[in-house]
């Protein structure tokens, strides 16, 4: 599904390197965790690949489906399936939480040469999505994230995640700003996501988020590279020891 | 007397028309003024930011027709439709002047007669704003223009007076001078849309009674040559309430002036517009506001959005005399730039002599949300039109101040359809 090579990056501003040589693939229908300390690259890493400015990818290649993604327009490699449920969701005031999601449905269904959704049908569907999610009508009804609380704003992250059904998601600390019932409701959204045909990248600080959202694969990443992988029982390691141990073991 | 116009323009030569008793002294007083101030130059302070020179010239600068297929704003709105034709009213497309709770005349009309109403609003409320700023091309208007009608709203008015104002001729040069007066409890929304000329001097007072209520809805025409100056000057009784919207999209030169007195207790005034300019537009709001009774709230909401080298300019003015207690004055002008080309001029003022009053004020200029559109993008959405999808929500802060939620609605599907198709 995700398949990233020797993958260099530097900031564009500064002569900064973030990234020294990521090697990863996702297959499809797995759950890969990337687990790291605080600017190891985890968040640089899941801009770069869905295409945020300000990152100069100076060597290496990412792949979906085969697909270099690197050249791509975030749009573009939105319509393809990539999708980031973003640390931080941005609030955009003046744009309606339902708008916005019809918009970015449609937008993607036209791209790939689909039918759009009418109203009605948009409708029916987002309200399903939504009531699962806890998401009431009045937080469709508002602008996009504004005045959601942290845990509502995570909600309405994987309600666009549901909405948009992509192939391939990253979730960018998901849990972080979340008590420990937002996270289950946000893991539930997830697995109920989970199929043959789609693949999820958890970027995570801390292992409670997978006692719930159970990993295929667990990376450790530090300084730009991963360091180290290995199963559910990795993540166990982190959170027992810390990183500390590990990265000594490693380096 | 300090904002007086500082280098005497150009004094024209005029020769006000024939009528009445009570527009000539009207008319007469108007063109004397204007000759001892001079029309106005780019030295003047309050035209530093906007030339002048092709307001103030004897003749129009030619302008092209806009062409379009599109139907006309508020087309669906049941209205008293009043049609203009290069600034001269076309009865034959009109509807008949005929409302209930309201008195519709041509001033043409009005003008033969010795004594009318009208003869306390026309040229009065305009002479009142003359004070402390020179307003010579109100001065003009007031003096020259035959063209206009008067309009005394006596109760709830049953539905909104619509001006449509065509334009056919690309040399026309038009003056329209509109009077309007809300009795005591009167209700009345005014409608005005399209470019009505190549060139139009527009003047509307507007005497608001105690606790009567005037909307005033505005779409300014879309073609890329014409140039507009336009005048409001209002007066408000005891709770009584003002409310202004302008939508501007195109024109090569646009300058709005609002002049609002609060001469009676507990009113509020609204003055709002949202422009989208691209290219060949210079767009000038200048407003001022004077608080002089106990108790009111004044808003001013200015949204621009600008590319291709478009100039957005903001003159904002609030007075409050030193009994105008209790005063709250609100002013925010924002600019969004789309390129490094475009350029965003604010000068907001505050003058308070008052002690117990809230003010404030905002000036903000900036790009579009990198980050913002990054998120929108993100999931799908092409960059134009999520960058389209942030310039309408910039813009619909200003919309957000019009009362009529139709109204309203019209106005954002008028700026989402012509957004779209500018990517045609």
């Amino acid at each position: 599904m995700l398949e990233i090579k020797n993958l260099h990056v530097e900031l564009e501003d500064e002569d900064k390197q973030i990234l020294k040589g990521v090697n990863l693939t996702v297959e499809s229908g797995k759950v890969h965790a990337i687990m790291g300390p605080n600017g190891s690259g985890k968040s640089t890493l899941s801009y770069v690949l869905s295409g945020k400015d300000g990152y100069e990818v100076t060597d290496g290649s990412a792949e979906l489906e085969g697909t270099d993604i690197l050249d791509m327009e975030p749009e573009e490699r939105a319509a393809a399936g990539l999708f980031l449920a973003f640390q931080y969701p941005v609030e955009i005031p003046g744009v309606g939480n339902m708008t916005f999601l019809r918009t970015a449905v449609n937008a993607q269904r036209k791209a790939r040469g689909e039918e759009e959704l009418s109203a009605a049908e948009f409708l029916k569907v987002v309200r399903e999505k939504a009531k699962s999610l806890k998401i009431d009508a009045d937080m469709l009804k508002r602008p996009v994230n504004v005045g959601f609380s942290g845990g509502e704003k995570k909600r309405n992250e994987i309600l666009q995640m549901a909405m948009l059904e992509p192939k391939m998601c990253i979730l960018d600390e998901t849990d972080s700003g979340l008590d420990v019932d937002a996270m289950k409701l946000v893991a539930d959204g997830v697995n109920a996501l989970r199929d043959a045909g789609r693949s999820f990248l958890v970027i995570t600080h801390y292992q409670r988020l997978l006692d719930h959202i159970k990993p295929d694969v667990v990376h450790i990443m530090a300084d730009g590279k991963i360091v180290k992988t290995g199963g559910p029982e990795l993540a166990l390691e982190v959170e027992n020891n810390g990183y500390t141990d590990i990265l000594a073991e490693v380096a | 007397m300090s904002a007086k116009l500082k280098n005497k323009g150009v004094v024209p030569s005029i020769t006000v028309p024939e009528g009445g008793k009570w527009v000539t002294t009207a008319r007469q007083t108007a063109a004397d003024l204007l000759s001892e101030t001079g029309l106005p130059h780019r030295r003047d302070e309050y035209w530093k930011y906007t030339d002048p020179s092709t307001l103030t010239a004897p003749e129009a600068t030619p302008a092209a027709i806009f062409e379009s297929d599109e139907a006309l704003p508020f087309a669906d709105v049941d209205a008293v439709k009043i049609v203009f034709v290069d600034g001269v009213y076309d009865a034959a497309q009109s509807d008949a002047l005929e409302l209930a709770g309201v008195e519709i005349e041509t001033l043409a009309d009005a003008a033969q007669k010795d004594i009318h109403w009208a003869g306390s609003v026309y040229g009065v409320l305009e002479g009142r704003g003359q004070n402390p700023v020179s307003r010579p091309l109100a001065s003009y208007n007031t003096a020259m223009a035959e063209q206009g009608f008067v309009i005394r709203a006596t109760g709830k008015a049953a539905k909104p007076v619509s001006f449509i104002y065509l334009h056919e001729s690309e040399t026309s040069d038009a003056v329209i001078h509109h009077t309007i007066k809300l009795d005591e409890g009167a209700d009345l929304t005014v409608l005005e849309n399209g470019p009505a000329a190549a060139r139009i001097n527009a003047v509307m007072e507007v005497e608001v009674a105690d606790k009567a209520a005037f909307h005033h809805v505005r779409a300014q025409g879309r073609d890329h040559e014409r140039r507009t100056a336009t005048h409001i000057f209002t007066r408000l009784g005891t709770e009584s309430s003002f409310k202004s919207f302008t939508l501007t999209v195109n024109g090569v030169l646009t300058r709005n002036d609002a002049i609002i007195e609060f001469t009676g207790d507990d009113a509020h005034a609204t003055v709002a517009g949202a422009c989208a300019g691209d290219g060949a537009f210079h767009h000038d709001d200048t407003v001022f506001v004077t608080h002089d009774a106990v108790n009111c709230e004044s808003r001013q909401v200015f949204k621009k959005v600008l590319r291709n080298g478009a100039v957005g300019v903001f003159q904002g003015k609030i007075l409050v005399k030193p009994d105008a207690q209790k005063t709250d004055g609100y002013q925010i002008s924002q600019g969004l730039l789309l390129d490094e080309d475009s350029t965003f001029q604010a000068k907001p003022e505050l003058e308070i002599y008052a002690d117990d009053v809230a003010c404030s004020h905002g000036s903000t200029v900036g790009a579009i949300d990198e980050t913002a559109l990054f998120y929108l993008t993100s999931r799908g959405i092409p960059h134009k039109e999520a960058q389209d999808m942030l310039t309408l929500a910039f813009l619909g802060e200003a919309i957000d101040e019009v009362e009529d939620e139709t109204l309203a609605d019209d106005l954002r599907a008028l700026l989402e359809g012509w957004m779209a198709r500018r990517h045609g």
